[in-house]
Parts: structure tokens; sequence; C-alpha cells
């Protein structure tokens, strides 16, 4: 009798686990370090899609996800890969959305995620380096890459009418794919960088880089940088000295705490960061507003969508093993099908489970190009006012 | 015309960041050559106290700022630092009490003494970021500027700005005013007097009569003032961030030993070698030549001798230069 009850709950319990289980996703990103003004929104985001999914109940069977946060600091690969290595065998994570920078992403992918077949969507990292890596059909992008971000810049620059800037970077991966990006479709437009050089984070005094910038010239300095750090060291001591008055913003320089910071001598400042006026992004800014966070923010709805990807991919392919649905992510997210946008979560995994096919477009009109990153839209900003304000979409 | 421009250019980004600089590591200095002349080691532990001291001062002021108390337009900052001197005096003190004295008694070792003061420095450091946080902190309040590029553009008629921040004008002030003091103190005042004495040959000082254990107090307490007001106007000029203060130990020391270690004047020199060495070197060059220089020789590349990202290398490689073919420092301080 005991032997025979013994052997039904043991019945019982894998029957259940093979109808609903309980999936986790892993949430890697810069809590400390210098993008951590960003990362509560991106995280609140990716959890925005999983609780849509949680509340739907249509995700194979009714299975549940759950999140579980890791920091990856932003700067230091060892942390990051740390963190990544942990979730995969002591939370047992089934997909990760990460990770945030560019530098630490490329690490966790060739040190984690590859050696242990586990599915990465990063939101934000946007090296052209990381299209070229090898990533064994694991590695997505809902970011698209810095090589598109500098013809962007290169547009703005020349639509405005300047003809020469001067260029600094952060000092690393992130920082140089983009100022080296910037630097090719600015010149190849006709214009001419004075100087692009780099500058190292965490330092207590910008001046002497400003003073080579300055001597350089050029009639706006471009800022790849991060915002919470030397970026922003860089842009006050430039102010102090007179050097500069304008500056361009790229995506990690864009947020309320630079405004804040700096205050009225970012007037007239201009930048973009990946954005767009898609109907999703309105639905997203909402839908984010009513969970108590801030949407409009860069990559929080580039991180919603990596979530929603990996769940609508483990839908498709009929498995949340990373190994069956890697291959459905790019099916997912491209046409073929009817358009999934945020808050249509449940819908799409109907869609799904009926056979049917869906193309999502969700909060940034994902659309993924080449080994699996954005094409790219771009929201053009303006700092007026102490504010920052939209200029247009391309 | 364009000689003016050449020579605010210059000043803008050269001589004014320079000078400021320089004041800021010769008051840090200074505070490492008094210990190492009088307490014979050095004190590894001097950029955390100085951010001690300056982390004091910095929570005093918040309290004073929101008890509405200014000085406009003078930095608030300024009030708060006998705050700071007291409680950072307490700390060195408190620290010499439980650990150099011991060492002293026991005539340990300069190298133990060294190595404690190593202990001593890791123990700060985490204090300060336990109470203050590693963060990067705001403190700085009244005018920013004495003079301004865009107003000084526009009063010239110079294509070029110059500008002169409040606290670079209250570093340079304040470094002169402490210094000039204790130049006094230890060349005319009995205590001074005594002090040097005890540093140039402690058995005949003892014959003497002086009370080692009050020189070694007064000598803390000096430190105290010099770390805390360096401390307090590096961050209001820079920034306050812990952990800068202790990547500030190394051109602090090679300030000192390039002066010559032990040597109040020689620590100011060399406060100022370095920090214009390290502004020259890594400084481009091409706007002045550009003005200075006929058309036909105006240069196409940057004129920097090295990347801004090598800053720091310049105190290490002056500090070897120093240490190969004068140990004793410009001024013939003692030799390590």
């Amino acid at each position: 009798m005991k032997k025979i009850l013994l052997a039904t709950a043991a019945t019982a319990l894998i029957a259940t686990g093979a109808y609903a289980e309980d999936i986790k996703i892993g949430i890697i990103l810069g809590f400390t370090g210098p993008i951590e003004s960003l990362t509560p929104a991106m995280a609140a985001g990716a959890e925005l899609a999983i609780k849509e999914v949680n509340d739907s109940g249509a995700l194979l069977n009714g299975s549940s996800v759950s999140p579980v946060r890791g920091d990856s600091t932003c700067i230091d690969s060892a942390a990051a890969t740390a963190v990544a290595e942990r979730q995969i065998t002591a939370d047992k994570v089934n997909a990760i959305v990460g990770g945030d920078c560019s530098g630490v992403t490329g690490a966790m992918l060739q040190n984690v995620a590859r050696p242990n077949g586990m599915v990465m969507i990063s939101p934000s990292a946007t090296s052209p380096a990381l299209s070229t890596a090898e990533d064994d059909g694991l590695f997505f992008r809902t970011a698209p890459s810095d090589a598109r971000q500098g013809q962007v810049v290169a547009e703005i620059l020349n639509e405005r009418g300047f003809k020469s800037v001067a260029v600094t970077y952060t000092n690393n991966d992130y920082g140089k794919g983009l100022a080296d990006a910037i630097q090719a479709a600015f010149e190849a437009s006709g214009g001419t960088v004075t100087i692009n050089t780099s500058h190292e984070d965490g330092k207590a005094d910008y001046s002497a880089e400003v003073g080579a910038l300055a001597s350089a010239g050029g009639e706006v300095l471009v800022v790849a940088g991060y915002l919470d750090q030397g970026g922003k060291g860089i842009i006050q001591g430039a102010l102090d000295s007179g050097a500069f008055d304008i500056f361009e913003l790229p995506d990690g320089m864009v947020g309320d705490s630079l405004v804040a910071n700096i205050g009225e001598g970012l007037n007239g400042s201009f930048g973009q960061h990946p954005g767009t006026d898609s109907p999703g992004a309105a639905v997203y800014s909402d839908m984010a507003k009513a969970a108590g966070f801030d949407g409009t923010g860069p990559f929080s709805p580039e991180s919603y969508d990596a979530a929603a990807l990996i769940m609508l991919a483990m839908q498709a392919a009929g498995s949340s093993a990373s190994a069956d649905f890697k291959g459905a992510i790019m099916g997912v997210a491209n046409a073929p099908g009817e358009k999934i946008y945020p808050g249509e979560l449940a819908k799409a995994l109907k869609i799904i489970a009926d056979g049917g096919d869906v193309d999502y477009v969700g909060a940034s009109s994902v659309e993924l190009i080449g080994s699996g990153e954005s094409a790219g839209n771009y929201r053009e900003i303006d700092v007026k006012d102490g504010a920052i304000v939209t200029n247009k979409f391309r | 015309m364009d000689f003016l421009n050449a020579i605010v250019a210059f000043s803008n980004f050269v001589l004014i960041p320079g000078v400021a600089f320089g004041s800021q590591l010769a008051l840090g200095s200074l505070g490492i050559t008094l210990i190492f002349g009088i307490l014979r080691f050095s004190n590894f532990a001097h950029g955390d106290s100085m951010a001690f001291g300056a982390m004091v001062v910095i929570l005093t002021t918040w309290w004073l700022q929101s008890m509405g108390v200014s000085i406009h337009p003078l930095p608030t900052a300024l009030l708060a630092l006998p705050a700071g001197i007291i409680a950072s005096a307490a700390v060195m003190l408190g620290t010499d009490r439980l650990v150099y004295k011991f060492y002293r008694q026991q005539k340990a070792a300069p190298i133990i003494l060294v190595m404690s003061s190593l202990g001593v420095m890791f123990i700060m450091n985490g204090i300060v970021r336990f109470i203050i946080g590693p963060n990067e902190q705001r403190f700085a309040d009244g005018a920013r500027f004495i003079v301004k590029a865009r107003e000084f553009k526009t009063a010239t008629g110079l294509s070029e700005g110059l500008s002169i921040k409040v606290s670079q004008g209250i570093t340079v002030i304040t470094a002169i005013v402490v210094v000039a003091l204790l130049f006094w103190f230890l060349n005319r005042t009995r205590t001074g007097k005594s002090m040097r004495a005890f540093s140039d040959n402690e058995d005949l000082a003892l014959l003497s009569g002086i009370n080692p254990e009050r020189v070694v107090m007064i000598v803390w307490v000096i430190v105290a003032i010099l770390t805390t007001i360096a401390g307090t106007l590096y961050g209001l000029d820079k920034s306050f961030k812990p952990f800068t203060y202790f990547q500030l130990l190394l051109p602090m020391f090679a300030a000192a030993i390039v002066g010559g270690l032990g040597n109040p004047l020689g620590a100011i020199a060399g406060g100022f070698v370095i920090a214009f060495s390290e502004i020259t070197v890594t400084y481009a060059f091409k706007k002045v030549a550009t003005y200075v220089l006929p058309d036909s020789m105006a240069p196409d590349t940057l004129v920097q001798l090295l990347s801004t990202d090598y800053k720091i290398a310049v105190s290490f490689s002056i500090l070897i230069l120093v240490l190969l073919f004068r140990p004793t420092g410009i001024f013939r301080g003692q030799v390590v």
C-alpha cells in the first residue's frame, strides 16, 4: 500500500512536471555601477512581461514564470560571469535577459551561456563586435548595434549643420565601438572628427581630458560615455572651462539624472537612444505607469521585449529548454504573422498554441536582423529648459 | 591678439588647473613629509585620512545647510572645517595610541610601522565607505565661478575663454595661508623648534628635555589639520568619492620624495612639480601652437606628448627618475 502510494505520488509529480512547470528567467543587469540609474526601470520592464504571461496562464499548459535578478555591475566581467554561472547552476534558470553593458555581455556569452547552452537576450548591449561574436545561435539582442547608431549620429549632426566634432568615449567595448562607428559614419558623410579619445570612468577630475579635447576643437563634443560616471565629469569639466557648449549624447548618456546634475549648461544639447513611435511604445509607457515605473527611459521597452520574446519562443517550441527554443526566437520576432503589441502576450500565446504565427512588434518595434539583433529605431531628443524632450523618431 | 589668445588658452587648461592641483598636492605631501621627518615612517593611511576628514566636513556641511546656515558666495564647507579637523585629530591620536605607540616604544624598524599604516589605511577606507558610501557626494554650494569663460570672452573680445572657479581661488589662498602658518610655527615657536630638534636628532632632543610624546601628539594634530583641509579642498574643487583619495596617495608620495622627504619646503615644491608635469605632459598643445606659430608652421597633429590615459604614469616616472639620480630629492631631504 505504502509503495503504491509512493509510486502514484511520484508519477503525479512527474506528470505535473511535464505539463505545468516552474520556469525561471534570469535578469542580469548592472544594478550597481555606471548605469545603475537606468537598470531598475529595465528590470521592471522584463518583470512586467513575466507578470503578464503568468496572469494569462497560457504559457506551456499553465506553467508559471519567476524572475531571478542578478547584478552584472556593467563593468566587472568576473562578477557578471559568476552571477550568470550561479543562476544557471544554482537557480536553474531557463534563459537569461541580459547582460546590459557590452563588455560583461560578451564575457557572459563566451564563458557561461555558450558552455551551458543557455539562451541570452540582451536588451542593451550595443557593441558592433557582438554582431560577429561566436554565439552558437544562443545570443540575441533587442537593442540595435552601434554601427547603426553611428549612422544616426552622423545624420543628426549633418541635419543640424555641424561640420566638425570632437569625440570622447568611455574606455571599454561599448564606448570604443560606438565612437569608431560615429567617426566612420560622420567622416563618410563629409564631416571632420578633430579627435577621438578615451576617458576612464571613476576619476575625480577630467580637466586634463577636457584640455586635450578643447585643444583639438570642434563645434560639438560627442560624449560616448555613461551618465552617472566619466561622461558626466567630462561635460561638467567642458562647461566649467568653457571648452564646449553643445554636447551630442548617445544612448548611455540620456537620462534625467544627467540633466538634474549638470543643470542649465546642458540646454541646447541633443542626442538619441533606441526608441520608437510605434503604437507599442505608447501602450508600453501607459502599462509601465500603471505598474509604477517610468517606461520611457532608455532600454526599458527593450527589456520588456527581451523577456516577452523568450516566453513566446518557449511557447512556439513547446519547451522551456534553451536548446529547444533558441531556434524559435527569430520566427516569433519577425513577419509573417499577426502583429503583437505590449499587453497582448496572452493573445500571442494563444495564437501560437493554436498553431498560428505571430510577428512580435512589442514596445520597441522588434525586427531581428543578421545574427539576431534589432534593426534599430532611435528617438532623437533635445535638452530644453532642463528637460529631455522628443524631437523625432528615426 | 593671437599671442594673447595663446596665453589665455594655456592659462585656462594648464596654468590654473595646475596651480590648484599643485596646492592640493602640496598640502597633502606636507603631512606625509612631517610624519616621515618626525615619526620616521611613510604613512600610507594619509590618503584615506584625507577622505575621513573630508567626510566629516561633508556631513557637517549637510547639517549646516539643513539649518539654513550659509556664507554665500563662499562654500558652507569652509565653516564645517573645524568639525572635520577635531574629528580627524581625535581619530589620529586614537590610532597613534592604539597602533603606532606600541611599535614606537619597541623601537620597531620603519618597515613595520609602514606596514601597520597600510592596515590603518584599509580600516579607514572601510570606515569612510561604511559611513558615507562609495559613491560621489555633492556638497559644494555658493558661487561657482570667479571668472566665467563666456563672460571673459565677451569682455575681452578674445576668442579663447578663461574660467577661474571659486574652489580654485579658495584652494590657492587657503594653501598659502596654511603653509605660511605652518612655517611660522616650525621656525618661530618654541614647540616648533622642539619638533625640528626632535626630527634632526632624536637622542640629543631627549637629552635636552624635550618630551617625545608631546611632540608626537602635536605632529598628529598638525597632520589632521593638513589632511582635513587638503581633503576638503580637493573634494570642493573636483568631487568627493572615497576611492579617489586612495588614488591620490601616489602623486602625494611622489611629491614628497621629489621635494626631499622630511623637508616641508620640498613637499611644496614637489607638489607643484608633480602637478605641472602631469598636466603639461598630457596637454595637447595644438591650439596654443596654432596661435603662436605662423600659419605655415601650424601643426596638424595634437602636439600631445602622452595620452591623458597615462597621466598617473607621469608621477611614477618622475618618482623613479628622482630615486635613481637624486634620491635625496630637490631640497636634500632624508634618503628613504
